[in-house]
């Protein structure tokens, strides 16, 4: 058969019911395969949109997402998505086409090195040089993508190769001598960090992203109650822990609880799962979490004492680790009275710092209480994406994750523009959720093409936009740290979001009034197909609390 | 009360645990050179994956050496970089994460080999040849090119010897020198 039809075998062995993408000449073979290939395509506007819609089904089912895009330019709209991928550790596998192998490297019509644009960015990238090579790709890059740290992987297949005749079999096994995960995590470390647990006055379990990944959030649920440890997540985290609960300190980070990054500071032991200690966790490094020490446990080695030394390193993944630290620690048989002096010194920042805004008098709709309004219209039970800026802050503050997969955004890369096509991407690997974009009014621009999509192929997304006329978190940094000097933030103009949606063919809201939002958010979720909900929210509130870039967690303002 | 609270070891010795005692376990710095030595798939852009990761990641290679093996499928990557610089768990465990680095050893000075291969181009007329040529014996370098003007050497060794071959050299008139950049083989019977 021909290798794009194998392609095809391959995918559907791999469990793959649906493809975004675009095609082009380069990948024409591939979409001729799929013409009546039985793989589900969904044509995307942008390359950028199919590429962040792949990640946004990963991130929201766990499987593998996939995205399709052409040689050239095609490949390179898709840079941005790979690198929030790599960012984020989403499982995703990327194919595009290459010119015929008799062009590469002269320039030719649409010829972009992709493999070399995006080596930093990628997990891992394979370049087909001959055709037969094509089945084991498709399955190591899967392989790849999914297992130990789940990231991006490229495809790259020139069009000649992949129109070639090849003898296809269907591959059982990938072998790859250089690519062998840790998983298990090495027993005697995993008993030390039960003793230190034992031991420590004033614990932390700060969780990350990996929670999630590892589909760990109930495991990690049992070892934060296998005694009342202290419990925080991180913007990547949220959902892997019940939230709200006794034991839940809320998000730490910039603009964490101040409870959350108080107890980071004071705490003598931190407990580190699937978390990499980010700079926008630790703020200044050199007095991050003074008196710690920390237990850290990751899948990938190398994020261990990567930014902060770790004193009992585990490399494993959190679905193996966490229940035998919570077996260790609960055979240790320890007495919880020793966690009385530090509860109650962790109820005191929490009575006087809760997460807080100064809600309007009149009609208008204050950011903070758009979100705690769409709790309420959607139950706390939606899958939110979010886009990038102060609207995505909120809604990590406001909408309390009780679920993991259910909060999608950008974290590692920060990249305006995701809210749609991630919404979109949750959607069709989620046809039975409620999905809801918050958007940003400036990052909805980046990705708005992808409400044809959303029509077309009936995906019933929701998009939400806090429309504040302000690109604004950087509104707020220039209003704090660069006396109010407005420069480049004030949008002006941006589209009457209803007409647009209407132009896409879907619906069009507007709020303006905070008594009517709840019942108009409803509204919007029970209309069949995709609607645009557009809300007017204070122009110039600021995001709080916040530790400003590069200040230690003490030095919180707001 | 449960059965430990506080300061405990294993459960049934006398072994005391200690929060205070743990110490940090990487991310250190060694402060010494070291010498990296990996096999990875002889596949196209296999070098770029290596030298791009250390140019994101801010590692400076002090040298790097690149060739087949005896197996043709592997090539071996030899590269040494200053521990002073870079906690070296953190380098390598980074290049661990690459799908085509099969095996990565930090070899220990004192259980590995290595040598590096060097070529002098020495101004030398016929006063100085003489001169030039027993200091090149003195290190056991070969002469491989003379003309009336200059004089070329080869000489194999550590780095501690063609650094100190060069000092003595120089004062001559060193017009031009070329290193491979140091590879090394483990001692004893089994494989590097
Ligand atoms: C692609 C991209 N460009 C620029 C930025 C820098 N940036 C971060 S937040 C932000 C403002 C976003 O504005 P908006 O989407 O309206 O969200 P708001 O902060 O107003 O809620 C900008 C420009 C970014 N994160 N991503
Ligand atoms: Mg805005």
């Amino acid at each position: 058969m021909r290798a794009v039809d194998a392609i095809l075998e391959c995918l559907k062995a791999e469990g793959v019911d649906t493809v975004f993408g675009i095609p082009g000449g380069a990948n024409l073979p591939t979409y001729d395969a799929l013409y009546d290939g039985g793989i589900r395509h969904v044509l995307c506007r942008h390359e950028q949109g199919a590429g962040h819609a792949a990640e946004g089904y990963a991130r929201a089912s766990g499987r593998v997402g996939v995205a399709l895009a052409t040689s050239g330019p095609g490949a390179t709209n898709l840079v941005t998505t790979i690198a929030d991928a790599v960012m984020d550790s989403v499982p995703t596998v990327f194919i595009t086409g290459q010119v015929r192998t008799d062009l590469l490297g002269t320039d030719g019509f649409q010829e972009a090195d992709v493999s070399g644009i995006t080596m930093p960015i990628v997990k891992h990238s394979i370049m087909i040089q001959d055709p037969r090579e094509i089945p084991m790709a498709i399955h190591q890059a899967f392989h790849i993508a999914r297992t130990g740290r789940p990231g991006p992987v490229l495809i790259d297949v020139p069009q000649d190769l992949s129109r070639a005749e090849i003898n296809y079999e269907p591959v059982d096994e990938v072998n790859l001598p250089g690519y062998q995960p840790t998983v298990e995590g090495n027993a005697k470390q995993i008993r030390l960090a039960a003793k230190a647990m034992a031991n420590a006055r004033r614990p932390v379990i700060y969780a990350g992203g990996g929670v999630i990944n590892a589909d760990a959030a109930a495991e990690l649920t049992e070892l934060c109650r296998s005694d009342r440890f202290p419990v925080t997540c991180t913007l990547m985290g949220l959902g892997g822990y019940p939230a709200p609960d006794d034991q839940w300190l809320g998000m730490l980070g910039m603009h964490g609880t101040r409870t959350a990054n108080y107890a980071m500071d004071e705490a003598d032991l931190i407990v580190a799962v699937g978390a990499r200690f980010d700079d926008r966790i630790t703020g200044k490094l050199s007095e991050f979490a003074p008196r710690a020490k920390f237990i850290h446990i990751d899948v990938d080695p190398a994020e261990i004492s990567k930014n902060v030394p770790a004193h009992i390193p585990i490399v494993g993944d959190a679905k193996k680790v966490l229940p035998k630290l919570t077996r260790e620690y609960r055979a240790l048989e320890t007495d919880a009275s020793r966690l009385e002096g530090w509860w109650q010194r962790i109820h005191q920042w929490q009575d006087k710092h809760p997460l807080r805004y100064d809600d309007s008098e009149d009609s208008e709709i204050k950011p903070q209480y758009m979100i705690q309004a769409l709790y309420e219209a959607t139950n706390g039970d939606a899958i939110i994406t979010s886009d990038v800026g102060q609207h995505q802050m909120w809604a990590a503050q406001w909408y309390h994750f009780n679920k993991p997969r259910h909060w999608i955004n950008s974290g590692g890369l920060g990249t305006m523009g995701v809210g749609l096509p991630f919404a979109m991407g949750a959607q069709v690997a989620c046809p039975d959720k409620t999905v809801v974009a918050v958007a940003g009014d400036g990052s909805l621009q980046m990705n708005i093409q992808e409400m044809t999509t959303c029509v077309l192929d009936e995906i019933p997304v929701k998009v939400f936009v806090m429309n504040n006329g302000y690109l604004g978190m950087v509104r707020q940094w220039q209003e704090l740290f660069w006396d109010k000097r407005y420069s480049g933030v004030d949008m002006k103009m941006t589209p009457d979001w209803v007409k647009l949606a209407e132009a896409y063919g879907a619906k069009g809201m507007r709020a303006t009034d905070k008594g009517t939002l709840v019942d108009q958010m409803r509204e919007a979720i029970e209309t069949p197909g995709p609607v645009i909900l557009d809300v007017h929210v204070t122009k110039e509130e600021n995001c709080y609390p916040m530790i400003p870039a590069g200040q230690p967690a003490r030095e919180m303002v707001g | 009360m449960g059965r430990f609270a506080g300061v405990m070891g294993e459960p049934g010795t006398k072994e005391v645990f200690n929060l205070a005692d743990l110490e940090a376990a990487g991310g250190i710095h060694t402060g010494r050179r070291h010498i990296l030595t990996m096999l990875v798939e002889n596949k196209p852009g296999v070098l770029a994956r290596v030298a791009g990761l250390f140019s994101r990641r801010g590692f400076n290679i002090d040298t790097l050496a690149v060739g087949p093996t005896d197996d043709p499928m592997l090539s071996r990557m030899t590269l040494t970089l200053d521990g002073a610089l870079h906690p070296i768990d953190q380098v390598t465990k980074q290049l661990h994460k690459l799908v085509n680095v099969i095996k990565i050893r930090d070899l220990e000075p004192a259980e590995a080999v290595a040598r590096e291969l060097a070529l002098f181009k020495v101004a030398a007329d016929s006063e100085t040849r003489g001169q030039v040529m027993q200091f090149a014996e003195i290190f056991r370098g070969n002469v491989i090119d003379v003309s009336k003007r200059s004089i070329t050497i080869e000489v194999t060794g550590t780095d501690d010897k063609i650094e100190a071959f060069e000092q003595v050299i120089r004062p001559f008139g060193l017009i031009e020198m070329v290193r491979t950049g140091e590879i090394a083989i483990s001692r004893g019977r089994s494989a590097t």
